[in-house]
């Protein structure tokens, strides 16, 4: 299938792949690096599950798996831990992709849902119901919904404004992130104003909420992310080529025979239904879809975050830091204050360390 | 970019090859920006007069004018104009003033349309302080929290300044705006860490995070007014720097330019005029996200015009959307920094999408 060339300059850490009439240069850190992260998240699955309150040997969880372990640790493995550790990976896996396809899109590192507004439309969408839940009109709407599904409401809301308001025949990456930020703007507005106007118990547990957290997940969660994401992460990937050619501007990329608009509202519809999938389950688990995709890109090397090992990167982060809460602080936290604990240093790290100043 | 082609409908009759080619016309020349700059001194003015004159209780012109001009005049009417809307005015006046200059400097600095100065570290370092100062200390009033917020800005920033410039590159605008964009993602996460666990500090911190004008009285103006002043001074100096820095770095080092000292420079004006800022009034990123980029679609990208009438038009959107704050939820009112994103944020997205913003 391959052949390697012999080495030429310029060519150090690559080799030509041919196979029939395709060849390509391949760099082994783009596939060393993605393989390396679904390891630790195998790994770290895998360790999540016997790890907790009630720690469970290896041997034992395994026994479960296959379904010959006893009733408790069933229980405890099957329909505790797994749905959780789930969620936390297809979470973190869509938040890292979509931030991904946010941040090549908009040629801009701060692009991500977190700052196009879209995890704040959630935000309003899920404290709205909790703050006027019980109330009439479109509280006691949102109310009724039930705080998951007034998220992915918001959500779709924000990201189908942004869509629709960015638009003017084609999406301009300019133009969505100064759209994005004053849609964040309102959506940050509307949620500080209606924790003002809570009561304090209803404010804390919107709080938490805010905040993003894993806490009590079971399949309920875990199925309908799973289905929608079996969907829009191979739609994503897919997109990978495209995304390419469109950072050489839209006449370049028009010229090299890509179909701008519908490449174009491909990426950001994707992107919108990743985060609004992920925020619906799991809350806006904060930072990981800014955070992630550049740690992946100082990871790989290239000139945009790569795709597939930016949402195995979130994966890993958000399940690593589901385990710390749970294993190594005394108190519970949600998981979405170990994710930025945990990621942000890194990331600090690296720009310290910083060979590269790409985004 | 674009600005070089779109000449003013007047500019074609002068299109034939004059001998005198040298006098080149300026690009989005300077009349507009003076016109502007004139204009955003009235509206200043006029808003100004209007946050004096209208407020939660509806008080005669004339009365207004006698509280104004006869100190010896003491009746309620009076005392509210004196004691609560003329501080409350001249706070709002500066903390506008503020935050538009450190947004067109942080813009230019990071080179990013999302450049707010919180994304330096100061609406984070802040909230940061004030948690804290709530957490630990008990402290729970706007007067008490502005050192805890003007500390903890400072140390945001100085953080991500000195993180941002560690990288071989130096301060790179990237580096800068991602070093940001980090440390406020840790020190949230303590911030979330600290809310999440103690109800009395979130009941609190929810009232000072909204961003508001009402409940500071004179004191807060006058602790704060020393380092804006130190701000806007540092930031007009800055303003030429940061135009030769526009034309890359390689460039304004072969002009003579030290760049880390004008970095450093807009850096701490930044770091004095949105750390004050939000020291006296809570987070308000509206301003510093919106003014700069409306302004600059006037003015273009030069910030010896983009500064001085961001300064202007920020002191007249928040004392504006403060006055409306006032009106509409009589006999209560609405915080200034949901106005502000309200009604400014509708209007934002019309103009980005009216008209090709000039790029940074």
């Amino acid at each position: 299938m391959s052949t390697t060339a012999p080495e030429r300059p310029g060519t150090r850490g690559r080799a030509v792949v041919r196979l029939g009439p395709a060849s390509g240069r391949l760099r082994w850190r783009q596939v060393l690096v993605p393989a390396t992260v679904a390891v630790a998240v195998v790994l770290l699955g895998a360790v999540g599950l016997g790890r907790g309150d009630f720690p469970i040997g290896v041997g034992d969880v395994l026994r479960t798996l296959v379904g010959l372990g006893e009733d408790r640790q069933r229980f405890i493995v099957l329909e505790l831990r797994a749905p959780r550790i789930v969620v936390g990976a297809l979470v973190g896996l869509a938040l890292g992709l979509a931030g991904a396809l946010f941040q090549t899109f908009a040629r801009n590192p701060l692009a991500s849902p977190d700052v196009l507004g879209i995890t704040q439309g959630a935000s309003v969408g899920a404290v709205a119901a909790i703050v006027l839940g019980g109330t009439s009109g479109v509280g006691g709407l949102l109310g009724g919904l039930g705080v998951p599904l007034a998220a992915l409401a918001g959500a779709l809301a924000t990201g189908l404004l942004l869509f629709v308001l960015a638009w003017r025949a084609g999406i301009d990456g300019y133009r969505l992130v100064l759209v994005g930020i004053a849609l964040w703007a309102v959506a940050s507005a509307l949620t500080d104003w209606l924790l003002t106007r809570a009561e304090v118990f209803d404010a804390t547990a919107a709080y938490v909420w805010i905040t993003g957290s894993l806490n009590a997940r079971t399949w309920d969660q875990a199925v309908p992310l799973a289905a929608s994401l079996a969907v829009l992460v191979p739609a994503a990937l897919a997109t990978s080529r495209s995304l390419g050619v469109l950072q050489f501007g839209d006449d370049t990329a028009r010229g090299l025979g890509v179909r701008l608009v519908r490449a174009q509202t491909g990426v950001v519809l994707i992107a919108v239904g990743l985060t609004a999938a992920a925020v619906a389950a799991a809350g806006p688990i904060a930072f990981v879809a800014l955070i992630v995709p550049q740690i992946a890109v100082r990871l790989t090397g290239g000139s945009r975050p790569p795709l597939l090992t930016s949402g195995l990167l979130g994966a890993a982060l958000v399940i690593g830091a589901d385990l710390l809460t749970r294993t190594v602080l005394p108190t519970a936290l949600p998981v979405g204050i170990l994710t930025a604990a945990v990621g942000a240093p890194y990331l600090l790290w690296l720009l310290v360390r910083g060979r590269r100043s790409t985004s | 970019m674009s600005s070089s082609t779109d000449a003013a409908p007047g500019a074609a009759g002068t299109a034939a090859p004059a001998a005198g080619g040298d006098r080149v016309r300026p690009r989005r020349g300077a009349r507009p920006a003076a016109l502007l700059l004139a204009g955003l001194v009235v509206l200043v003015a006029v808003t100004a007069a209007l946050s004096i004159a209208v407020g939660t209780r509806s008080i005669g012109l004339g009365t207004v004018w006698q509280a104004l001009t006869d100190p010896g005049l003491a009746s309620e009417e009076a005392v509210i104009v004196r004691e609560l809307r003329l501080p409350r005015t001249a706070l709002g006046l500066m903390v506008g003033l503020a935050l538009g200059v450190a947004g067109a400097l942080t813009q230019g600095h990071t080179r990013n349309p999302l450049g707010d100065p919180g994304l330096l570290g100061v609406t984070a370092g802040a909230s940061l302080g004030v948690v804290l100062a709530i957490w630990l200390l008990g402290v729970g009033t706007p007067a008490g929290y502005v050192w805890f917020a003007f500390a903890g800005a400072l140390l945001g920033t100085v953080l991500v300044f000195t993180l941002g410039s560690l990288g071989r590159g130096g301060a790179t605008p990237v580096t800068l705006a991602l070093a940001g964009a980090a440390l406020s993602a840790l020190f949230f996460a303590l911030v979330r860490a600290i809310l999440v666990s103690d109800t009395d500090s979130l009941d609190s911190f929810r009232f000072w995070v909204v961003g508001a004008l009402a409940g500071r009285d004179a004191d807060v103006a006058w602790q704060v007014a020393p380092f804006l002043a130190a701000g806007l001074l540092l930031a007009l100096l800055n303003a030429p720097a940061l135009d030769l820095l526009g034309l890359g770095e390689d460039v304004a080092r072969g002009l003579g330019q030290r760049i880390w000292l004008a970095r450093l420079v807009g850096l701490a004006a930044v770091t004095l005029l949105c750390g004050a800022a939000t020291a006296a009034c809570g987070p308000i990123a509206f301003v510093g996200l919106v003014v700069p980029h409306v302004v600059r679609s006037v003015t273009g990208p030069a910030h010896r015009w983009l500064v001085p009438c961001s300064a202007l038009a920020g002191a007249a959107l928040l004392l504006a959307a403060d006055v409306i704050g006032r009106v509409v939820a009589r006999p209560g009112e609405l915080q200034v920094g949901i106005v502000l994103a309200l009604l400014g944020a509708p209007f934002f997205i019309a103009l980005v999408r009216r008209r090709r913003l000039a790029g940074l």
